[in-house]
């Protein structure tokens, strides 16, 4: 550390120069946050999807409904451990445009397919002892300053109540955390048993099964025996991983998600060549005061360091700060305020991130350092 | 300033030597135009897709085709009309007539499952019922390959965009209907409008084959001129009978689209801001490069008795310079990389697929190439201002 301050004198010998390389830096980790944002929003969660866990839906299109009977019929095959059913609700809150994902379904089996939708015991007990209850994401709740205790109107699109009323009533008895960062919390789920007795018509008909199942290795094999079950019948199926499921609804994006990640891509490494491009230009320019450094004394392989330090410390300032600012920028959700339920950067990018700094400090400092190595010293002095 | 004509040949002559110069700083210039080019690129590319969305959607709607839907219901996915009411819609006041009908389509819309083309997964794809008046509803309608559908019969056609993005659509394969398969007949262009990205069938086949009895979701229809709307709308929402909204198709889609607009706006404006700083950083740096190369040049200059003014000036001219020709390569490149590429993405209102193409229009490419000046400007400002500061004396006694 005893050089700490010679490379930053070496940094502040033309001020200016570093500041603007350091702010370029920046910017192009500020565009790695977005675009690892962009790029898990787009894709959804599919990396977090059970292993163990099937989806069973109609085989025309996911509008169609199942008989709830299906349900005892799929946990009778064999290898099938659990299985709960869901109903896609269709509801808004307040106005049109505040559109969240509602499901009525079992609680108690419910909470034990989906382990990563955190509650504690009292929230349990409360959500098994209330008809009307509904458990709600951390992140939905926050949306719209929920809390438990709160009874919410929801605008149901698709389902009207036996006198024709549209606007159903739910008391939030529940707040769910996500196991992890990357779990859905913009989803809001109430008790099927309220729901079926309510609703004014589709007795006993329900949205998809979620199935779990002892053995991941034998999905396949089990999502057939399932279809095949159901075969020939009007209520044909169509059972696939639940992993499938969400790539194939991510799918439906389209491309979209793939093309802003190339051309962010693109310019995040336009960025950095660039950027190493000056850095190296930079040292260059000083060749007759790294001789002059080799004149008093410096090794080699001293002014080689010296020169990587540079480098390095630009791009770890630079680097450090970007993804900082980008961490942030990205907190404060995505731009069209809840089109993406997943916005945030995932862990492993930032290992990436910090490989991408070494890289840049490396690109923009090793050519230089090694030219510095080689420097003699009476040729760069007569310069 | 005194004399004016004076100053403007000095501001040509030093920015001649600025231009002239250009050469010499081949590295450093290049990186400058190179980074405004990729930014204005990107800028371009990110917001053709908004734009391709919403011209599909909007497009082919002229101002005198009206939507009629249950009221509340925010898609058509949602909506449910009875046989009695649609009896009633037809019977309204303004409509357009053919012959002695009026221009009327009651229509049914589902969804069912094709796969994607590119990554074979399947995906929500529009099936809309109609009658025989929706050909005539839709401008541009017309058959491309093969023929329409005859009425009765398990028949369908498809849009040429669901032809090209969904498998399994060319004239004389058959698709899986509720619990049939149907042949697709012919295929179809609307000009360039959201239908199509759909399939259509005859409405009462679909009824039946949904067991939608005798019920509608929507009715489209057509005005005898764009005015006849209000008399229109006021006459179905104040009919006891009815519990409907009305709108015009174009305000329709416009809001259908609204969410993926501002999504793909949002997130393009939000990288092309980040990315346009970086430029400007890029470019400050290559000016200030080039002002200090050039110190000497313009210290001796100043000492010859130019003023400062076509200094400042010169300088500018060469970042607009380099900026503009960065923006030019930029907003071409984009017009050539993402012009009319062709892609399918979910319609959120809707649950259904639509299929567009990039729209890079003349109002981007200008928007692209101001972006850029103003990337030159801010870049050659400052370091124009600290040329024309520098002490003459202390600048020649670096020679």
């Amino acid at each position: 550390m005893k050089f700490f301050r010679l490379l930053w004198s070496g940094l502040m010998r033309k001020k200016l120069r570093t500041v603007l390389t350091l702010l370029s830096i920046l910017v192009a980790f500020v565009l790695f946050s977005y675009l690892s944002a962009i790029h898990t929003g787009f894709s959804i969660g599919v990396e977090l999807a059970g292993q163990d866990r099937l989806i069973t839906r109609h085989k025309v299109s996911l509008i169609q409904l199942l008989p709830e009977a299906h349900q005892g019929e799929i946990l009778r095959i064999e290898g099938v451990e659990s299985v709960i059913h869901m109903t896609w609700f269709g509801g808004t809150y307040q106005k049109p445009s505040n559109f969240f994902a509602q499901m009525p379904t079992d609680p108690e089996p419910f909470l034990d397919m989906f382990p990563e939708y955190i509650i504690d015991d009292e929230e349990r007990r409360s959500w098994l002892e209330t008809r009307t209850g509904a458990m709600v994401g951390s992140k939905l709740a926050e949306r719209f300053g929920w809390k438990v205790g709160d009874r919410v109107p929801i605008d149901s699109q698709l389902w009207a109540q036996k006198d024709g009323n549209r606007v159903w009533e739910f008391d939030i008895v529940a707040v769910y955390d996500g196991a992890e960062s990357g779990t859905d919390t913009t989803q809001f789920f109430f008790r099927y048993d309220y729901f079926d007795e309510a609703r004014g018509f589709g007795d006993g008909l329900v949205g998809w099964y979620t199935v779990r199942i002892e053995d991941p290795g034998r999905a396949a094999e089990i999502a057939r025996a399932i279809d095949a079950q159901f075969a020939n019948s009007p209520n044909e199926t169509k059972t696939e991983p639940e992993g499938a499921f969400i790539q194939g609804f991510a799918n439906q994006m389209g491309n979209i998600g793939l093309i802003l990640t190339l051309i962010v891509g693109a310019v995040f490494f336009t960025i950095l060549l660039v950027t190493a491009n000056t850095m190296a230009y930079t040292v260059r320019e000083r060749s007759s005061e790294l001789a002059v450094l080799k004149a008093i004394g410096f090794t080699d392989s001293g002014v080689l360091g010296l020169v990587l330090g540079e480098s390095f410390m630009l791009s770890v300032i630079g680097g450090g700060i970007g993804l900082a600012l980008g961490w942030f920028m990205v907190s404060l959700g995505d731009p069209s305020g809840g089109a993406l339920p997943l916005f945030y950067i995932p862990g492993r990018n930032y290992l990436i991130a910090a490989a991408l700094i070494v890289a840049l400090a490396l690109a923009a400092g090793s050519l230089p350092a090694l030219e510095a190595k080689r420097l003699q010293i009476a040729d760069a002095l007569r310069r | 300033m005194a004399n004016p004509f004076r100053w403007f040949s000095q501001v040509l002559a030093v920015s001649r030597f600025s231009i002239l110069g250009l050469p010499q700083r081949l590295g450093s210039s290049a990186t400058a135009v190179f980074g405004i080019a990729g930014v204005v690129a990107v800028m371009v590319g990110v917001l053709s897709i908004a734009q391709g969305i919403v011209k599909t959607m909007t497009q082919s709607s002229t101002p005198d085709s009206v939507i009629v839907l249950r009221s509340g219901s925010t898609s058509e996915m949602v909506s449910g009309l009875s046989g009695d009411s649609v009896t009633v819609v037809r019977d309204a006041p303004g409509l357009a007539r053919d012959g002695g009908a009026t221009l009327v389509s009651p229509e049914l819309f589902v969804i069912v499952d094709l796969p994607l083309k590119s990554t074979g997964t399947p995906a929500n794809v529009p099936l809309r019922g109609v009658h025989n008046a929706a050909f005539e509803i839709r401008d541009g309608l017309r058959m491309v390959e093969g023929r329409r559908f005859e009425p009765g019969l398990n028949e369908v056609i498809a849009g040429v965009g669901a032809e090209a993005e969904f498998a399994g659509l060319e004239v004389g394969s058959r698709i899986a209907v509720g619990s049939q398969d149907w042949p697709v007949v012919g295929i179809f262009e609307a000009g360039g409008g959201i239908a199509e990205s759909e399939l259509w069938v005859d409405a009462a086949v679909l009824q039946q084959a949904y067991r939608r009895g005798n019920s509608y979701q929507t009715v489209f229809a057509r005005l005898e001129s764009p005015q006849a709307f209000q008399a229109f709308s006021d006459a179905l929402t104040s009919d006891p009978r009815l519990n409907v909204k009305v709108e015009r198709t174009e305000d329709f889609y416009a809001g259908q689209s609204a969410m993926m607009y501002g999504l793909i706006t949002g997130l393009g404006s939000i990288i092309a801001l980040i990315m346009g700083l970086g430029a400007i950083f890029g470019a400050l740096n290559t000016m200030y490069t080039a002002v200090s190369a050039r110190t000497v040049e313009i210290a001796t200059l100043r000492a010859l008795g130019f003023n400062s003014g076509p200094v400042v000036v010169s300088v500018l001219t060469e970042s607009l310079l380099l900026a503009l020709i960065g923006g030019v390569i930029g907003a071409t490149l984009a017009w050539l990389a993402f012009d009319g590429i062709h892609a399918a993405t979910i319609n959120f209102a809707s649950f259904s697929q639509v299929t567009f193409a990039f729209e890079v229009t003349d109002g981007l490419l200008v928007l692209g190439i101001v972006f850029a000046l103003f990337i030159g400007l801010i870049g050659g400002l400052l370091p124009a201002v600290r040329a024309a500061r520098q002490p003459v004396a202390n600048a020649l006694r670096e020679m």
